[in-house]
Formats: C-alpha cells, structure tokens, sequence
C-alpha cells in the first residue's frame, strides 16, 4: 500500500442531479483518493460524470439544478459534504485551487487582473496588502505572464486567450491550494498554446509538489503530465492504475476502444481510427449491470445483469485496478483482492 | 495541361473593416485542390482557415482575388445560377445545432434541398432520404426526431446526410469534429473518409486536430496569420515540415502514449501570434521565430518548393538553419 496518507478522499460518492422533470444519476458510486505531488487524470466522454464527480463535492455545480450528494469526501480532515455553505466556501479556497476551461468564468472582467491576486493572496493565505500585491505580481510573472507590473494593472478583456489562462492558473494559485483541478483547462486552446499551458502544469506542481486533478478527454494531455490515471464511464469507474499501465496497457474494453479511437500522431503505421460503435447509455433510466454493456464486443449475459466491481490486477503504487470480470479471466489476469 | 483543379482561389484577400483599422484575416492566398482530393486546412485560431473556407463557398464576401470552382469563377457561377452552384458545392458547419432549424424534424430538413431544388416527388423524395440515411448510418426510426432529441455525433451525421442531399461533387466542412467526444468523433472520421471514396468527393477540411488531418487527409495546407506558411502531401510534409511554424505546431501535437511523450522534444514559440490587423513586416512569423535571420524581418518570403514535395514560404527552408528541433 501507499505510505503517504491521501490529501484529498472521496469513498463512495453518488450524485443526483434533478431538473423539475427528470432526474439523472451523474455519479454512481465512485472512490478515488488523491495524494500529495501525484497528477491525476480523471478521463471520459461529455456526460461521464467526470466533471460532476470532482466539481460537485466542492460545491460548484451549476446553479439551478437541484444537487443532491452521498458519501463521503474527506479533505483536512473534514468531510466536505458534511459543511454549511460558507464553510465549504472557505474550505474551497483555502485547499482547493481550480482551473476552468473559460478563463472568464473564474476572472471579474469588471475588476483589473492583478487586485482580483492580491485580494485572494491576502485573504486565504494570510498577506498583508502590500504583501499580496508583491505576491500577485510574483504569480503572474511564474505563470509565464510576461511585464507583469504592466499586466497587473490591465483587465482581463485586455489579454490574450493564452494569457488570460495563465492569469487564471495564478489566480487558483495565490491562495496556496493544496491541491489544483483543472477543469478542462486546454480544450479551447491551439496546440501550441496548449503545450505551454500543460508544461506550466507540469512545472508548478513540481516546484510546489501539491498534487493535480486533471479532468480531460484529450488523452494527448493525460500522456503528458499525468502520473494516474481514472477511467470514467457513465458515472462509474471503469479502470484506473498508473499513466503508464492504462494508457499502453488498457485493460477494460472501454478504455481500450477508446484508445484505439484516438489517432497516434506518431505512429509510424496509419491503423486508421477505430471506432466505438453506439452512444453511452442515458442515466435517467438505470439498468443493472454493466454500463458499457451495450456497447460492448465481448458482453455476456452475466454483464447485463451484475454490476462489476474495481478488482486490482497489479500491486504497485498505483494499483491497477479494472471493472471488468469477462477481460480478467478470459484474458487469465490475476487479481490481488 | 494538367487536370483542371476542383478549386482554385488566387490572390484571395477577405479583410474586415473595424473602428481601429482592417483586420486582415485573409491576405494574399494561392492555393489549388485537386478534384477528388481530401485536403485539410490547418493553424491556429485567427489564422484566417475558417474564413478562407468561408470564402470559398461565398458565405464570406471577397475583399480581392477570385475563388475558381471547377474552372468556373465562383463569383459569377453563384449570381448567374445560384441553385446551379448549391448543387455543386455544400458547406458543412462546426455546430450542427445551429446550422439546423430546431423546429424541422430529421426528415423535413433532409427534404428542404430537395423540395427547393424541386426534385423528384413524394415518393422519389423518400427513396433519397432513406439512401440518405443509409449512407450516413443513421437509422430509419431517426425520421421523426427534432435536432434537440439527437446526440452530437447524430445531428452531425444529418448535416452530412442534408449536404449531401443534391449530390454535390465538392463538400467544404468547418471543424466539423471539434464539436463532438473522442469515441463519436471516430465514427463521423470513418464516415467521411468512406463517403470520400464511395462517392468520389472532394473534400476540404478546416481542422486543428492535426492527429485526425493527418488520417484522412491527402493533401494539407498550413496557414499563419492570413497566408500560407507550408503546403504539400500531408504524410511527407508532417514527417519532414520544413518551415519553423509548422515545425512548432507539429511539435506541439501530443502523442497518447506516455513513453513517447516523456522522450519527446517540443518547440514551444514563445508569446501570442501579432493582431493580424496589423501584421509585422517581413515574413510574419518572424516575430516569434527561433531562427529567423535579418532578411526575415524585410522581405517577406514567398512558398517555394522544398524537400518534402510541397512548398513553404521560409527564406531559411531546406537550408543548414531551418531545422529548430
């Protein structure tokens, strides 16, 4: 087992989210913990839950849509599920640092870049205000902002896409999180401006050693930075070990068509995109069973039937760990628990 | 002579007129497609491919130069027979939902082109639809839907099936993929490289994927701000790019597997591209280029044809110092 206690420890975490008509069940049952300097990426399509399962223990779900949460989601000690609103508030901007993917849903355009720094240095990590100033200065200048006197005094429709990121990534800095999400944060940007904004990810958690929730669909990223790997389908983990292990060894029939959807741009053959057939199922309607199962080449009737559970097939640290009892024994796997 | 290209735009400039000067988002492009070609149209954002592609169908109103469809001129083709033109040539849009009236059901919209364009009847109108559909995998029980009661993958799959409607012999599609996940998007790839050989099409593709531009396309066009920096056959010039721009924007594509992406080596440029209202002298990536020289910064280089087959507009390609990695 690993020594080092989790930072961050979510157990059995189910999420419904209700509209007046319907309800849906974004997150079904789903444990991970996160420890400290580690870079996590938690991966699936739109509507996996993958957002909802990171974003919606700390509260930061979309307004209007009726919440509502079970489990348990430990951090500092404190279950989060178990605060009043502003506690939870306090609790999220002291520990929790996040990366959105629009820029402009975490920046007040109305406010200029460098006081929205200062005024969250000084609050949450204790700086006096000529301090917090010094300090947003110094952010923006690490997070690649270049003449950041200048920058600190201009607002945010005044910068660039890649720039205004950047300002965002200083902004979930300034109040020294233990841990960052990062929501997406490079689907909306070019290539090029994604592989600096991804290399200071990789830097900042490395200086700071904190650890990193990296919530994605681009597999390109997770190969970049990641160190782990979550695999989410339908609201339930399907797979998840080290970066290594499930990306060049997937094991659930998920995770590799969804791999072998994804064109290497390295390769030297051209194995042409393999696809996935069908659409995930809809969580409103629940069936028993495996999720996957209707899209699944090897599904057996047992599949339709019994929910699987996460069984390690490798004992590391980082447990590789499948939910998938047909690819285990067909493919003679052994299993640890 | 050569086999007359399906497109052929020369000197196209589109500059928008705006309070603080012309933004110059496409200035000054040569290019030739092939017909039955898969070509793809690459770059960063405000690089001008998506109003270039605009231009090219004439949703996007030419500042200068001319845009040849099949030998035709573009311009004079759609004022003289504008129907003529739509039969020709469609335009497929990122966002499905939004190029579909919500209100028409998959049916209806599959019928509108035909019904304007007053051919067949009833019966034959229903025939096309259901090899519409066939052709497109969508099934028969996906008539009677609206746009909002289909997934991303779906509504995608009708503005294809809708394009193809008046058997054009040129499609022009705008980030078709961007919209859609990873496992979907797959399955719209295949179909756009099966219905590209199954019908002969010509198909130019504005994308930033270049993962997926280098699957399926044949040819492939690298633009930066408003001008062509590299263009050639896309296996040869992604293998070997020979100007720095592209160069970088290769570099920066991650590849999905961890122990190639620990080895590799990226270009990261340094800084934003300069406001194409007001681009540098010179050659325009000069600003942000590892290697660039004086003569960069003066005269602004023209595509010449280089090692990989194609042509690049770098005064340093194919020399001792054009390599960056």
């Amino acid at each position: 087992m690993r020594q080092a206690p989790a930072i961050y420890a979510v157990d059995n975490l189910v999420i419904d989210l209700f509209t007046p008509t319907i309800s849906v069940r974004a997150v079904d049952g789903v444990s991970f913990h996160i420890h400290k300097g580690e870079t996590v990426a938690i991966v699936g399509e739109s509507g996996s839950g993958k957002t909802v399962m990171t974003l919606g223990p700390l509260g930061l779900l979309l307004e209007g849509v009726a919440v509502d949460l079970k489990g348990n989601a430990a951090a500092d000690g404190r279950n989060l599920l178990a605060l009043n609103a502003a506690e939870l508030s306090d609790m999220r901007a002291r520990y929790f640092g996040v990366i959105f993917q629009d820029p402009m849903s975490a920046l007040n355009p109305m406010l200029k870049i460098g006081p929205q720094l200062a005024e969250q240095a000084r609050r949450y990590a204790g700086l006096s205000a000529d301090a917090a100033k010094s300090e947003a200065v110094s952010l923006l200048k690490r997070t690649g902002i270049p003449d950041p006197e200048d920058r600190y005094d201009r607002y945010p429709h005044e910068l660039s896409g890649g720039m205004l990121q950047r300002a965002m990534i200083a902004l979930a800095l300034a109040s020294k999180p233990r841990v960052l999400i990062a929501d997406e944060p490079t689907t909306a940007l070019d290539a090029t401006v994604q592989a600096q904004i991804l290399d200071l990810i990789r830097q900042i958690q490395k200086e700071d050693g904190i650890a990193v929730v990296l919530i994605t669909h681009d597999i390109g990223a997770v190969a970049a930075i990641a160190n782990r790997v979550i695999v989410l389908y339908a609201g339930q983990i399907v797979e998840e070990g080290s970066a290594l292990d499930v990306l060049t060894e997937p094991i659930h029939p998920y995770t590799r068509g969804l791999l072998a959807s994804v064109p290497d741009f390295r390769s030297e053959t051209s194995s042409g995109a393999r696809e996935i057939p069908g659409l995930p199922p809809n969580q409103i309607k629940l069936e028993p069973g495996c999720r996957f199962a209707d899209r699944c080449a090897l599904v057996q009737l047992a599949c339709r039937v019994r929910r699987p559970h996460l069984q390690t097939i490798s004992v590391d640290a980082t447990h590789h760990r499948v939910a998938c009892p047909v690819v285990i024994s067909a493919e003679g796997i052994a299993v640890y628990d | 002579m050569t086999e007359m290209p399906a497109i052929a735009v020369s000197g196209l400039k589109v500059h928008f007129k705006t309070g603080s000067g012309a933004v110059r988002a496409v200035d000054g492009i040569e290019l030739s497609i092939p017909s039955g070609a898969f070509h793809g149209i690459v770059g960063e954002s405000g690089c001008g491919k998506t109003t270039m592609a605009r231009a090219i169908v004439g949703l996007q109103k030419v500042t200068e130069g001319s845009v040849k469809i099949n030998g035709r001129e573009r311009a004079e083709w759609q004022a003289a027979d504008r129907k003529g033109f739509a039969r020709a040539v469609q335009f497929i849009f990122q966002d499905p939902l939004g190029s579909m009236s919500r209100r028409q059901n998959v049916y209806q919209t599959l019928e509108e082109p035909l019904l304007i364009h007053s051919l067949g009847n009833v019966a034959e109108r229903r025939t096309k639809i259901d090899e519409l559909l066939d052709l497109v995998a969508l099934p028969k029980t996906a008539l009677d839907r609206l746009p909002r009661s289909l997934s991303g993958g779906q509504r995608q799959r009708v503005s294809i099936a809708r394009a193809l409607a008046l058997n054009p012999s040129i499609l022009v599609c705008d980030e078709p993929l961007s919209a859609l996940d990873v496992s979907v998007r797959s399955q719209i790839v295949n179909l756009f490289s099966d219905l590209q050989k199954r019908l002969g099409l010509t198909i130019v593709i504005v994308a930033h994927d270049l993962a997926i531009v280098r699957e399926i396309c044949s040819g492939v066009t690298v633009m930066y701000l408003g001008r062509i920096a590299e263009e050639g056959v896309t296996r040869p010039l992604f293998a070997d790019p020979a100007h720095p721009y592209s160069q970088s924007l290769l570099s920066a594509v991650p590849s999905p597997d961890p122990r190639i992406e620990a080895k590799r080596r990226r270009i990261l440029l340094a800084g934003d591209p300069p406001s194409p209202r007001n681009p540098p002298p010179g050659c325009r990536f000069s600003t942000r280029c590892p290697v660039a020289v004086a003569q960069c910064i003066v005269e602004e280089p023209n595509l010449r044809e280089v090692k990989h087959g194609g042509s690049a507009a770098c005064h340093l390609a194919d020399t001792e110092h054009h390599t960056i990695i």
